[in-house]
């Protein structure tokens, strides 16, 4: 219960349905933050004051369990790591899939417990043959499925998500207030909880320090410089700090943010198109297709609250590019390219409302190709920075 | 059928505590006006105060009432700061309530004193030679020295008397927190100001009183600052009208202690009738403890230890994990140290003990008190082997695996 309206509805939803529940808030940090207004989802007194308000009008007992340790090391410190690696992680997937259907689910399950239930909106459903299915809630304005794509069958099996029939938030805040819980007009959650301010960007500066590097086009030319490679997402238009416009004139992008030699990779427009995305660590959410190395038709959903687009997706061997037997990867390419993709990111793959599996994208290709002849001309001559 | 051992937290109020605060709550005047009602209403303030003096062992206007034991120790050890100015430094053992540990640190931060942390042993006693090294490096900077009479958590009784007297040598204050110890201790502020003790703080709902009332034992040559000023009240030390109800209920709980304990030594060995009844209770959770988990740790001194008190540390498993089962099984117990926001912090005792982080986290509290019977401890008893094997289940789950 993170002391939102979601939670505490969710847990009074299971009171009823007759489970014995018991209100477990998370403590994600050792050092809860001051009263502030409105929800951080989590760490706030104030937070978990509500949560226990809420319980005790449940009438059932309600506890802080403390996994700031494990949330600094597998959210936080991850978080931080994968931006230093110029990469775009989304932290609440990584909770839920670390911390609150891994770490809280595993300790629930030793202690008696038969599974962990959320306030997330998302469905699980059951096969003809009994499997466990997740699906997308049924408003798919509120729809969370995305950040579930994460879980796996053994999770889903112990997961309760009792507000996924539920058709809007205003019903869910309705039933609040009726049930007299003061978090009923509670502000939503928003941004990354564990950054309190909302400036993602400046807490990311303060923790990973920023070298500069050169920023390049597509060919490999260096265009300019940059004060860390870090500061830059994919898509980013500004802030580059070119002097030297490019020959047709066009704005140039940020395409890809390489940590490794500490470069930006910028270019027009239309080469952040997409056509192919790829990943070495995806999971399946519940019964694994039969033939994944088989492709089938699927949409695929890149971020939270992106549209899903149709793609094609299937298991293939990388063992040719990696060399090492019989390494594997989701490989998704979408019907039409998709814009806004960078590594880090997870893409979940869905069959029809149902969530199939996800991966974390560590790879991608532009559709439009590297012009070659461009490359040799101006590497030879570096463009003056001018900042 | 809830099984309380967490008396260390509260213990029940007395029916005769909860019937005389009622009574006197019903009672109108205020002890400082001058017509009769007044006057009626200092009567009772002040009979209460002579009970309360009686089982402290002091004189009635050496007590000042306060609002908790937390303000005793808050006046006691910031109004001895700067009554004691230009003086800097402060010796306090590492391991006192947070009540005095967040107060010399806050003298620390906004008023320039100077803390010097004496360590404590492994069964969490003061180490007196440390604090006459600490007072003999600049005895006349000393502005005072605040020592726990008996420790909240691990229960390890203190040589208070032996620390006082190495304080008075140089005639340097010694504030007493006794607030664990009243009602399980005799408290006898008589003798130990006699080896040195300026001050000592109590709380009422410890020994069955109501909450929102404690005392500072000011010795009369001792000076303070105040924290509260106003109307003067009590010796213009703590300013504000005096709770006469909350007074009258407090004195109801300590005629109680006065009774069983008075004829009692400083002494641990020489127990009242009540304490060795708690010490009894206290051993058949230590045996019947040893028995469940063979390799549980008790904290603190085995001896010389609260009668009530019994702290372990349970190997492979989370002490929170131990208290929900507990818990789900109608025993309440603690953790023991500190929560924010619901979540127990390492238990700063067990660091200044020399225990390991993870040690002091897996920490388990049970407190007897005066409505603790054998039929308590059966019930732990009883709760405590399943409990104990599905946390060792449940393990460490919350933490960094490796750590």
């Amino acid at each position: 219960m993170s002391g939102g309206v979601d939670s505490a509805v969710a847990a009074a939803r299971a009171v009823e349905a007759g489970h014995e529940v018991v209100g477990v808030h998370l403590a994600l940090s050792r050092m809860p933050g001051t009263l502030r207004t409105g929800s951080r989802g989590c760490c706030t007194v104030e937070d978990s004051m509500d949560a226990q308000r809420a319980a005790n009008i449940m009438g059932i007992p309600y506890y802080v369990w403390d996994f700031s340790e494990r949330f600094k090391l597998d959210v936080v410190d991850d978080f931080i790591a994968e931006y230093a690696a110029g990469r775009t992680p989304n932290p609440c997937m990584r909770c839920n899939e670390k911390i609150k259907f891994a770490a809280l689910l595993e300790k629930a399950m030793a202690l008696g417990f038969d599974a962990v239930c959320t306030g997330h909106y998302a469905s699980i459903l059951t096969d003809a043959d009994g499997n466990k299915q997740l699906h997308r809630a049924a408003a798919w304005a509120k729809d969370q499925s995305y950040v579930l794509g994460v879980l796996t069958a053994d999770q889903i099996n112990h997961s309760m998500f009792p507000l996924g029939a539920t058709p809007t938030k205003a019903e869910v805040r309705a039933e609040a207030a009726e049930r007299g819980f003061s978090v009923a007009n509670k502000p939503d959650s928003y941004d990354i909880c564990f950054i309190p301010d909302g400036d993602t960007k400046g807490w990311l500066g303060e923790r990973v320090a920023p070298v500069t590097g050169d920023i390049l086009d597509r060919e490999g030319n260096t265009l300019g410089q940059h004060d860390g490679a870090v500061a830059f997402t994919v898509g980013q238009r500004k802030g580059l700090s070119i002097g030297t416009p490019a020959a047709d004139g066009k704005p140039r992008f940020v395409l890809e943010v390489r940590p490794v030699t500490n470069t930006v990779v910028v270019g027009p427009k239309e080469a952040l198109a997409i056509k192919e995305i790829a990943g070495n660590r995806y999971t399946w959410a519940g019964l694994a297709p039969e033939h994944p190395e088989v492709a089938f038709p699927c949409h695929v959903q890149i971020r939270a609250h992106a549209d899903p687009v149709p793609a094609v997706a299937q298991v293939v061997s990388t063992t040719a590019v990696t060399g090492v037997r019989g390494s594997v990867e989701l490989r998704i390419i979408p019907n039409e390219p998709l814009a806004g993709v960078a590594p880090g990111q997870t893409a979940v793959v869905y069959v029809g409302t149902r969530v199939l599996g996800q991966c974390t994208i560590d790879r991608t290709v532009s559709a439009v190709p590297v012009s070659v002849t461009s490359a040799s001309t101006a590497s030879a001559s570096p463009v003056p920075v001018n900042a | 059928m809830v099984v309380y051992l967490d008396h260390a937290a509260t213990t029940p109020m007395l029916p005769a505590a909860i019937a005389a605060y009622a009574e006197a709550m019903s009672v109108v005047g205020n002890p400082a006006s001058v017509h009769s009602q007044g006057q009626n209403a200092k009567r009772m303030l002040e009979e209460s105060r002579e009970i309360v003096a009686t089982s402290l062992a002091c004189d009635p206007i050496e007590v000042v009432f306060t609002g908790s034991g937390t303000e005793a120790i808050n006046l006691g050890i910031k109004g001895l700061y700067w009554a004691r100015a230009p003086r800097r430094r402060i010796l306090v053992p590492g391991g006192e309530h947070h009540a005095t540990l967040d107060t010399v640190e806050w003298l620390a931060q906004h008023d320039g004193a100077v803390i010097e942390w004496i360590p404590l042993d492994h069964d969490g006693r003061i180490d007196l030679d440390a604090l006459a090294d600490a007072i003999a490096r600049d005895p006349l900077d000393v502005a005072l020295v605040s020592v726990i009479m008996a420790n909240n958590e691990v229960g390890t009784i203190e040589p208070v008397a032996e620390a006082a007297a190495l304080a008075a040598v140089h005639g340097i204050p010694v504030h007493v927190d006794a607030v664990a110890a009243y009602g399980y201790l005799p408290v006898d502020f008589r003798t130990l100001a006699a080896t040195g003790v300026s001050a000592l703080s109590v709380s009422a709902h410890k020994v069955g009183g109501p909450v929102g009332i404690g005392a500072l034992v000011l010795g009369r040559a001792t000076t303070v600052e105040p924290l509260i000023h106003g109307g003067g009240q009590q010796r213009k030390v703590r300013s504000g009208t005096q709770d006469v109800a909350a007074a009258v209920s407090f004195a109801v709980a300590a005629s109680a202690i006065t009774v069983e304990q008075r004829a009692d030594s400083l002494s641990p060995a020489a127990r009242g009738v009540e304490a060795a009844r708690l010490a009894a209770l206290r051993d058949r959770v230590i045996v019947g403890v040893a028995r469940v988990a063979p390799d549980a740790v008790l904290n603190g001194d085995p001896i010389t230890r609260l009668p009530g008190n019994a702290h372990f540390s349970f190997p492979g498993c989370e002490g929170d994990s131990l208290l929900f089962l507990l818990d789900a099984a109608g025993v309440s117990v603690s953790t023991g140290s500190a929560c924010q926001a619901g979540v127990p912090e390492p238990s700063h005792v067990l660091r200044a003990m020399g225990r390991s982080e993870s040690e002091s986290r897996g920490a388990l509290r049970i407190t007897l008190g005066h409505s603790s019977t054998d039929a308590d401890v059966d019930a732990l008893l009883a709760a405590l082997p399943a409990a104990h094997a599905q946390a060792l289940a449940a393990g460490m789950a919350d933490r960094v695996p490796g750590r």
